[in-house]
């Protein structure tokens, strides 16, 4: 390992009013999975996008195997050996998986022979992959193996790969791996951005963290806690939320045969959904996207109304009642989609936290707003969640997601809920943000309140949640202690594996 | 090379520059059109802008301004809140019509007694019509998901051969020897609108200041209000505020209806005196650019009627006056509307001059 694969030196990159990347060097080996760590706007996404000649640097230098690199545009960082899996995947449902590779091409050979290689491919490197099959249908696991054999047809150095298991059930995320140790071994570099600390420390070689644009350290993931890495990246001693036992409280919500039909064309039905939650206990729904955790959101805040004797919270019917009846009777709601839906983009913080707290907050007189109330309680969110925004008279749409994220979730902690259901609370937040919004689900359920969590990060849900249950094709499996559940487990609780035996669920 | 660059928030500058800059723009274009027609464009644009305000005439053409604004503030109130929420009313037209024969046959059936109940009646008459002819559309929505832009259309023209009938049938004065239409309510004393003929100040106008402050009230104070608006921005958002949305529709169509159906009322008893076969002369469907040029504000539709009503009264002037052809009128009024629409492009984006790039 004399000349590193790819030598970053000083790379500078300023926006106006935020710098970036601030001086970043670092080496990537061949042959290496490289971590690159960092919270929300460190700098990640720029630097990527500087190796994958998306973004020009405003100084600073990189070399590829020892020769000068500055590609003007990803072909010419394609040509150089430099390949990229991003976040959201670039494919047309109605193509088969031949088809959409043919597209990234410059030229393009037959269908048969494009088969053919991706054919090689995915046996060289563990990826079940059916050229012929149409996108559309593939999971999310499967439709990131496309995107892969797309990079791994070039022939790539390097590869990099952004946040490649947000989207994975367990099973998938082992399979990924698997891949990657493999292509590890034939010599191509990795360099993996992630934020799931385990992750990192079960795959690869090396870490660079970086902290508002610049390399705040680097270390070896296999000999560093996650608890350090952690601390690396946000800066300060990381707040681990404490969990601590609570009573068994009393029953505050039934669900008998919950059933609905789904309410659009891309929906989930839910099914024959049975389930009790008690005071004082948080309850983890994991699942992979697209199960009904949308729909089962919804049936519970009352958006989908049901049969009213399907819905018992605090042993009164209520499947028939409208979102503010329930909110008026304790059962709070914080959808996953936070522009839009748990928040209007374009409204004032405050109109956004008169939208679910007039009940509850007093915040109407006879029908009339008291907007001097509702600014006052959005203010109290913002200082309690430690929202960052210059005023309650600021947009949602200018708040971070992270930031809006506290706020909305805030904005229904603050009102004291006796049954609180919150879709996806930490996604696209930052680590420290995370942990604040998990403690203060934690404090919610000390207080006495039972709290369901839905969430795809099985991370979250292990640490915040006292029983587990998971959801797949809008049904919900018996919950279960979480304390003792394996990853295996859960895998098969989830339901989602692809290209595996089928799972078996105990219903 | 022109960029379009969106900005984080609407930019509260343009929100209320960019109607002036349309109506400058439409006075430069106007004026190329009039010029192109062979007048002095200068002399045109005075007389339509200028001279109905403060030539020495305006003592005649001002009542005239407060008649034409009235109804056109009226109706646009009703349907500021329809669109705020997404609910787009089309048919006000008709809602109109139905309102002035609702409210007019109430009162025929009255002549000659004279009672200071009769016009009361009238009014609630025509609130009623104008009120069910928009819950047919907003029904329909709610109940079969049909398109209420199509329904409420459609319902002007139906609107319009029913007020043809009854011009000619049912309402028909019995002492006008054969003639359509039918008595003149303006001068049946319990039947009339007007206060102060002379001024130009009937009940409608009156109304239609109440009408206003009611909905800048009702916007700005109240939870029916913030739903309206939260329904319009984010409709998902607004069922999870707990907005249903069907009643919604139905109240935003009741009160354009409602206020529709009022302006024909006031209309027929008083400017315009008798339902005969044209007497609606597309206020409907101005009040719709008045709603957008006033941004869907109450104040702005108070401002939009006077300067649509100015662009009415102006043009009868240079018609008139200059022989100006009523097309050139009309061009100039569409050409309103045009103008805010394309600059309402620079509240939501900038305009960025870049050099070109690479690819």
């Amino acid at each position: 390992m004399t000349t590193p694969l790819l030598r970053l030196r000083g790379l500078t990159k300023a926006y106006p009013g935020v710098v970036a990347n601030q001086d970043v060097s670092f080496d990537i080996q061949p042959g290496e999975i490289h971590a690159l760590l960092g919270e929300n706007g460190a700098g990640k996404s720029t630097l990527v996008k500087t190796i994958y000649g998306l973004v020009k640097p405003d100084a600073g230098q990189m070399e590829l195997q020892g020769a000068g690199f500055a590609p003007a545009e990803p072909r010419a960082a394609r040509v150089a050996g430099v390949a990229m899996v991003f976040q959201h995947f670039s494919l047309f449902d109605a193509m088969n998986v031949a088809e959409n590779i043919a597209l990234g091409m410059e030229n393009p050979p037959p269908q048969r022979e494009i088969a053919a290689r991706v054919r090689l491919v995915s046996d060289q490197y563990g990826l079940p992959l059916d050229p012929t099959r149409i996108v559309g249908e593939l999971s999310a696991g499967e439709r990131q193996r496309v995107e892969i054999v797309r990079c791994l047809l070039q022939d790539p150095k390097l590869l990099i790969m952004d946040e490649p298991t947000s989207v994975l059930t367990p099973q998938e995320v082992a399979i990924l791996f698997d891949t990657l140790r493999r292509l590890r071994a034939a010599g191509t570099a990795i360099l993996y951005i992630s934020h799931k600390l385990e992750e990192i420390r079960a795959l690869c070689d090396a870490a660079t963290v970086l902290r508002l644009g610049r390399v705040v350290g680097t270390c070896d993931p296999r000999a560093t806690s996650a608890r350090e890495m952690a601390e690396l990246m946000v800066g300060s001693s990381l707040h681990v939320p404490h969990k601590a036992a609570r009573p068994e409280g009393a029953v505050i919500l039934t669900l008998q045969g919950l059933s609905a039909k789904a309410p659009h064309r891309f929906g989930t039905a839910l099914r024959d959904i049975d389930l009790t939650v008690r005071r004082g206990e948080i309850l983890g729904i994991g699942g992979v996207a697209g199960n009904g955790q949308d729909e089962l959101v919804a049936a519970l805040s009352g958006e989908i109304r049901t049969r009213r004797d399907m819905v018992l919270f605090d042993g009164k019917s209520i499947g028939h009642l409208a979102p503010n009846a329930r909110r008026h009777l304790g059962l709070l709601a914080a959808p996953e989609e936070r522009m839009g839906h748990a928040a209007a983009p374009d409204m004032s913080l405050t109109e956004n936290a008169l939208l679910t707290a007039a009940a509850r907050q007093n915040l109407t007189a006879r029908g009339f707003v008291r907007w001097g109330k509702a600014r006052e309680f959005a203010g109290r969110v913002i200082a309690a969640f430690d929202v960052r925004t210059p005023g309650a008279g600021n947009t949602a749409r200018s708040l971070s997601g992270g930031n809006l994220q506290k706020f909305v979730i805030g904005r229904e902690i603050m009102q004291d809920p006796a049954l609180l259901v919150v879709n996806q609370p930490t996604w696209g937040v930052d680590a420290s943000a995370a942990a604040a919004i998990r403690q203060a689900l934690l404090d919610l359920a000390d207080k006495g309140a039972a709290v369901i969590c839905i969430s795809q990060d099985l991370d979250e849900l292990m640490e915040i949640s006292d029983r587990f249950a998971a959801l797949n094709a809008g049904r919900l499996s018996a919950p279960r202690p979480a304390q003792g559940l394996s990853v295996e487990q859960i895998g098969l609780m989830l339901g989602g594996a692809h290209d595996m035996e089928v799972a078996h669920v105990d219903a | 090379m022109i960029r379009l660059e969106k900005r984080t928030a609407p930019s509260r500058f343009w929100t209320y520059a960019a109607p002036l800059l349309a109506v400058v723009l439409t006075m430069v274009c106007g004026a190329l059109v009039f010029a192109a027609l062979g007048n002095d464009p200068f002399v045109t644009i005075r007389t339509i802008f200028w001279d109905p305000l403060f030539s020495e005439f305006s003592w005649y053409y001002r009542p005239q301004l407060l008649i034409k604004a009235a109804p056109l503030v009226l109706i646009a109130i009703g349907l500021s809140f329809g669109f705020r929420a997404g609910v787009w009313n089309i048919g006000a037209e008709g809602q109109y019509i139905l309102g002035a024969i609702c409210g007019a046959a109430v009162g025929l059936a009255f002549y000659p007694t004279e009672s200071p109940f009769i016009f009361p009646l009238m009014v609630m008459a025509g609130a009623l019509g104008g009120w069910a002819w928009a819950m047919i559309p907003g029904v329909l929505r709610v109940r079969f998901g049909t398109n209420e832009i199509l329904v409420s259309l459609m319902l002007v023209y139906v609107a319009q051969n029913l007020l043809a009938s009854m011009a000619l049938g049912a309402l028909r004065n019995p002492d006008a020897s054969g003639f359509p239409g039918s008595r003149n309510l303006a001068r049946y004393p319990s039947a009339t609108s007007w206060i102060n003929e002379g001024a130009g100040l009937h009940w409608g106008v009156v109304f239609a200041l109440i009408a206003v402050i009611f909905a800048y009230i009702t916007l700005s104070r109240h939870i029916f209000g913030f739903h309206v608006r939260l329904s319009g921005q984010s409709p998902r958002a607004a069922r999870f505020a707990g907005v249903n949305p069907g009643l919604l529709v139905l109240i935003c169509m009741g009160i354009s209806g409602t206020l529709a159906g009022l302006a024909g009322l006031f209309e027929v008893a008083g400017p315009s005196g008798l339902i005969s076969i044209d007497f609606n002369a597309g206020y409907g469907f101005t009040a719709i650019i008045v709603a957008f040029l006033g941004r869907l504000h109450p104040v702005g539709i108070l401002l939009a009627a006077g300067l649509m009503a100015l662009t009415y009264i102006g043009g009868e002037i240079a018609q008139s006056n200059l022989r100006l052809p009523a097309a050139a009128i009309q061009v100039l009024q569409g050409m309103l509307l045009f103008f805010l629409l394309a600059v309402d492009v620079l509240t939501h984006y900038r305009i960025r001059l870049t050099a070109r790039g690479v690819a």
